[in-house]
């Protein structure tokens, strides 16, 4: 009786949950469209998000395309299609990995900070403030990280990309000895736009998840310290989780 | 009530219940402001009257009741029409709550930049003028909140507050962790609101000697609801001993014996 209890009552739990976001993703989408804007909000969500989230996903799309590069070589050495290493890298780098990849660590970077902020305006009464002094909270803090995810994640993810080819480049180049013109042609050859724009349209997804789970989680933390940490940690484990589900499903969606 | 007195109210809540899982901190919490009034709230901590308050300005919603703000009744109001009831509202909270993210003097001006377009300078020299009758300098206007004393902070609070000159003001404690002089500065300037602009102030208060200072009618908070409303030259001859307990700060009486009985031998003796 006991398992079915539990069972129950987080079935039940779930869905309350999955009623609650989407209740929150469908009033915060309204008053993104409803005027005021608030502008300045906007660019200093653009600039937290994005340009500071530049070193961290440049670091990791540059090493996961220089590993790449050298794991592919091992393989493909063993029947012998050595100079597939090129196509391999730019396919898997902006297919997969550079989106998957950016979309985590900025989960972990970005949903973080999100979660924690609007967490400590929530526990200190600053949400209850805004909307004594005539500001709807959705409008002013959750609307423009919104806009700021879903921008800046393509943006992120393309600049990735292109580290991440590049990583793997120069590992084809001086470690694996290939001739830097037959690399380049080989990386273009079969990259297609389509790759491109999947991996881009995956990056707004995540984006827009990480922005999501931040500011759902942070809005409705926990009283005191304890509850912004808590919701610091659901807003990064549900963002990484939802994102790699998310990536399966767009994969799925448009194979072939 | 004749009809008279019946206009010249301006905020009635009655038979407010307020529970957070099963406890019920308001219970059956009833209270009426004048318009101009200076009403204080007293009562000992965790009695609710925080909660009180923010179920006033629709922060929190009521388990059931009713609160009217001039004859209209606000619980159940659309969003339009309480968007609309809080612009008449200034608010500070308890822990001040004041936006880290922006200095001070967007802090001060916040609600009145979104009224009416304003520059940079305009409402500096606006945040500045409200600051310095609350006795603080112009150099803390490009402070951040977390640079500031708690005191500060308070001050802060209380400009951002009244601001624009709402004509009902609801304070949270300003007095409490203050100075004795900086407390007569906030107590002059509620009074002053009061008196020269005509505000309806409701305000909470530990501090006997502020309450004094400042209160025309004083209620206290016991159980969740009014034990005791009544001006304040009463407040040391009610007749009720919570409130004697209260006033004369004893550690020992019926504020801290057991609480379920005193509720119901007090029931009786309610009279707002
Ligand atoms: N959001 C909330 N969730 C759960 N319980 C709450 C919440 N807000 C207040 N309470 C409970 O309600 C009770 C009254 O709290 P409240 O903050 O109104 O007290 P108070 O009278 O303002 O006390 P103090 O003088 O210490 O500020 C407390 O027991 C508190 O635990
Ligand atoms: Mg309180």
């Amino acid at each position: 009786m006991g398992v079915f209890q539990s069972l129950g009552r987080s079935g039940l739990r779930l869905c309350h949950m999955i009623g609650s976001i989407a209740l929150f993703i469908v009033f915060s989408l309204r008053w993104c469209l409803i005027p005021p804007f608030y502008g300045r909000q906007i660019v200093r969500q653009l600039i937290d998000v994005g340009y500071y989230s530049l070193p961290v996903v440049g670091l990791t799309t540059l090493f996961s395309g220089m590993v790449l590069a050298l794991q592919s070589y091992t393989g493909f050495a063993r029947f012998s299609a050595e100079d597939t290493v090129a196509t391999v890298v730019v396919l898997s780098v902006t297919r997969e990995l550079g989106p998957v990849l950016a979309g985590l660590m900025v989960a972990g970077r970005v949903g973080a900070s999100i979660a924690a902020e609007i967490g400590t305006m929530r526990v200190t009464d600053q949400i209850d403030a805004l909307e004594t002094l005539s500001t709807r909270p959705m409008q002013y803090l959750v609307g423009p990280r919104l806009i700021a995810g879903t921008i800046c994640l393509p943006i992120l993810v393309l600049i990735g990309n292109i580290i991440g080819v590049f990583g793997g480049y120069l590992v084809g180049i001086y470690r694996l000895g290939f001739n830097s013109s037959v690399y380049l042609s080989k990386t273009l050859e079969f990259l297609e736009f389509s790759d491109v724009m999947l991996g881009l349209l995956k990056a707004a997804i995540f984006g827009f998840i990480i922005a999501l789970m931040g500011c759902y989680h942070g809005y409705y933390s926990g009283r005191g310290a304890e509850g912004v940490g808590k919701a610091t940690t659901n807003a990064v484990v549900s963002a990484s989780i939802l994102i790699l589900i998310a990536n399966y499903s767009v994969t799925a969606l448009f194979f072939g | 009530m004749t009809d008279e007195k019946k206009r010249n109210v301006k905020i009635k809540i009655s038979n407010l219940f307020k529970n957070f899982g099963g406890d019920y901190v308001l219970n059956g919490f009833s209270l009426s402001l004048k318009k101009s009034e200076s009403l204080c709230l007293i009562g000992t901590s965790g009695s609710g009257k925080s909660v009180a308050l923010k179920c006033l300005i629709g922060l929190l919603s009521p388990d059931s009741g009713s609160i009217t703000v001039d004859d209209q009744e606000t619980i159940g109001q659309s969003r339009p029409q309480h968007e609309a009831m809080l612009k008449r509202f200034g608010m500070t909270f308890q822990f001040g709550a004041l936006f880290d993210s922006l200095p001070v003097w967007e802090n001060v001006t916040f609600r009145l930049r979104q009224k009416e377009k304003l520059n940079k300078k305009e409402a500096k020299e606006i945040a500045g003028d409200i600051l310095s009758q609350l006795g603080l300098a112009h150099q803390v206007l490009e402070l951040f909140p977390a640079e500031l004393s708690g005191g500060m902070q308070k001050r802060v609070a209380i400009a951002r507050a009244i601001a624009d000159k709402p004509e009902i003001l609801l304070f949270d404690e300003p007095t409490s962790g203050l100075d004795p002089i900086t407390s007569g500065v906030i107590n002059d300037l509620i009074l002053n609101s009061v008196n020269r602009l005509g505000a309806t102030t409701l305000t909470i208060s530990h501090d006997m000697a502020s309450v004094r200072q400042i209160a025309d009618t004083v209620a206290m908070l016991h159980n969740g609801r009014i034990i005791w409303c009544g001006p304040i030259k009463d407040i040391n001859h009610t007749g009720i001993s919570e409130v004697d307990q209260f006033v004369n700060g004893k550690p020992y009486g019926p504020l801290t014996t057991n609480k379920r009985e005193t509720l119901q031998t007090k029931q009786t003796e309610i009279s707002v």
